[in-house]
């Protein structure tokens, strides 16, 4: 006489075990999910009207202009280019220090303290709220945005820059120190050369990251080629619009496989 | 019988041709940092610049008192914040999947054709800020919410769908194998072989990247795409820095939340 085995299988729940909490939560995010859609107020009819315009957004993609704002795209992505590159290599020069003394293992205890606050204090804001307090207070055009993308950079260098000192091989510091190296000895032989390639990829990175964050920041008057996109739209020129935004999509595909490949050259 | 030559008394860690090498670098660098700043400074006003830091004691001391009467005017806006972060997230992940399985090079069903398009969605949505989708869609749309929720998703789909993408092709292949053995059909290899070895990855990228939502559409309101963003500009538009210091307080204090929310979620899931 055998016993009868189920013919079936149902997977068990893989995320949470206990059948009342999983269903507890599934009504819950039910209901959020209605109580949001239904505070949404969505004026279809301007939806509908706007579809038409999508319409003509979309043949701009597909024709894009070049041509006739090529003066206006030509100076937006110089000013982008231009404040890339600046604002890269004086953001890694500040963060550099930063970051050194952000690394608790090398840095002093007051200095570790002012330097971390930096850091959170830079990553904390966006940069399109710092780009907005820097274009009121520097005027309007690329040095705002310049700044702007400096002091990101400094939070987002800065930070990995300091983990990767905390990971270290302590091994070779010591050995360094033990020759009788000062400060400035050890950090330049010890730790520099153990940092060095992952500082170069970062940086190369960064480039990349702020050449995307300066499409974005001329919107709110830093200059660079997103207040000329900004323009184009406001003036309902899609191909010219369009045009734009494959140059960003060219540039940063550009940038990206640049930099990865330079990354992989120098590691 | 030849003799060793001479050794400099000075350790040198690189050989003088590679000494050179990088000194070159170096200065080609900088002469193009020179070069970029003059471009870039050609139309600067420097008695703006100068004159930056008695604008900002100026704008710092109007910010001060605080006009904490507006607070209760801000929780509609960031209700509808927060709405657009997580129906935004919502909507890109579910048109992420799709993307990611055709991306992932063992899932994919025509690597010729579709993955390369598949790839194109995820670098195109990933190169476009969704302050840019947000702008590009209120033009189109209309001004409000949608255009906000829209922008969130489209620019989603790159970020979950690399993600995941990369998370399906890391899968073991021995267990799909395993599934197929049994004689199962190519969705319920998906179902039972690919997804649940995918599935921590795809809630924790999901809750991540709702995360970084919440702190983008605290501003996609800039550009007229609804929630808190729209009070902070009426308000920069007006010059009342003292209410714009509550609206920015607030902002960092929903960013604080919402990342410290994630954090828990994740090490929940992983």
């Amino acid at each position: 006489m055998s016993t009868s085995y189920p013919t079936t299988w149902r997977r068990p729940p893989q995320l949470i075990k206990s059948a009342r909490l999983r269903y507890a939560i599934q009504f819950a995010i039910a209901l959020y999910l209605a109580v949001a859609i239904g505070t949404l107020e969505v004026d279809w009819a301007r939806v509908a009207a706007g579809l038409e315009r999508g319409g003509r957004f979309a043949a701009g993609f597909l024709q894009p202009d070049f041509v006739s704002r090529w003066g206006d795209i030509s100076r937006g992505l110089v000013e982008s280019l231009t404040m890339t590159l600046t604002s890269t290599v004086v953001g890694v020069l500040l963060s550099v220090p930063v970051g050194i003394g952000a690394a608790s293992n090398i840095a002093p205890a007051p200095i570790y303290f002012v330097c971390r606050s930096i850091i959170a204090v830079s990553r904390a804001l966006q940069e399109i709220i710092i780009a907005i307090f820097l274009v009121a207070m520097f005027g309007f055009g690329p040095f705002a945005g310049f700044l702007t993308l400096s002091f990101a950079t400094i939070g987002f260098l800065a930070k990995l820059l300091a983990d990767d000192i905390e990971e270290i091989e302590p091994g070779q510091v010591e050995a360094v120190r033990s020759t009788g190296a000062s400060w400035w000895q050890m950090v330049n032989y010890s730790v520099q050369p153990q940092v060095m390639p992952r500082l170069i990829g970062l940086s190369l990175y960064r480039l990349d990251i702020n050449f995307r964050e300066s499409a974005v920041i001329g919107i709110v008057g830093a200059g660079g080629i997103g207040a000329t996109l900004n323009t184009a739209i406001d003036r309902y020129e899609y191909d010219s619009a369009g045009a734009i935004l494959l140059l960003i999509i060219a540039i940063v595909m550009v940038a990206e496989y640049g930099s990865s490949y330079l990354r992989k050259f120098l590691q | 019988m030849t003799t060793t030559d001479t050794y400099s008394a000075v350790w040198q860690r690189r050989t003088p041709r590679k000494r050179l090498l990088i000194w070159t670098g170096w200065v080609a660098l900088v002469a193009l940092f020179v070069w970029c700043w003059q471009l870039m400074t050609e139309n600067t006003i420097w008695a703006f610049v100068t004159d930056a830091p008695r604008q900002a004691a100026d704008i710092g001391a109007r910010m001060w008192p605080l006009e904490w009467g507006y607070l209760p005017e801000l929780m509609g806006p960031l209700w509808d914040t927060i709405n657009i972060a997580t129906l935004g997230t919502i909507g890109g992940v579910i048109m992420a999947v799709p993307v990611a399985f055709l991306a992932a090079r063992n899932t994919t069903p025509s690597a010729t054709i579709l993955r390369p398009i598949a790839l194109f969605i995820i670098v195109a949505s990933r190169s476009i800020n969704s302050l840019i989708w947000a702008l590009l869609l209120v033009a189109i749309i209309g001004p409000g919410l949608l255009a906000g929720i829209v922008a969130i998703a489209l620019r989603s789909i790159g970020f979950v769908g690399k993600l995941l993408y990369e998370a399906i092709e890391e899968t073991d292949r021995r267990q799909i194998e395993a599934v197929r053995a049994t004689g199962a059909g190519g969705l319920q290899v998906l179902s039972y072989g690919i997804v649940p070895q995918i599935m921590p990855a795809f809630w924790g990228i999901s809750v991540f990247r709702w995360d970084i939502n919440i702190r983008e559409s605290t501003i996609l309101g800039l550009v007229g795409a609804g929630g808190i963003g729209l009070k902070l500009n009426a308000s920069i538009n007006t010059l009342s820095w003292d209410e714009v210091a509550v609206i920015l307080l607030l902002i960092l204090g929903t960013v604080v939340v919402s990342e410290w929310v994630s954090a828990k979620l994740r090490r929940a899931i992983i």
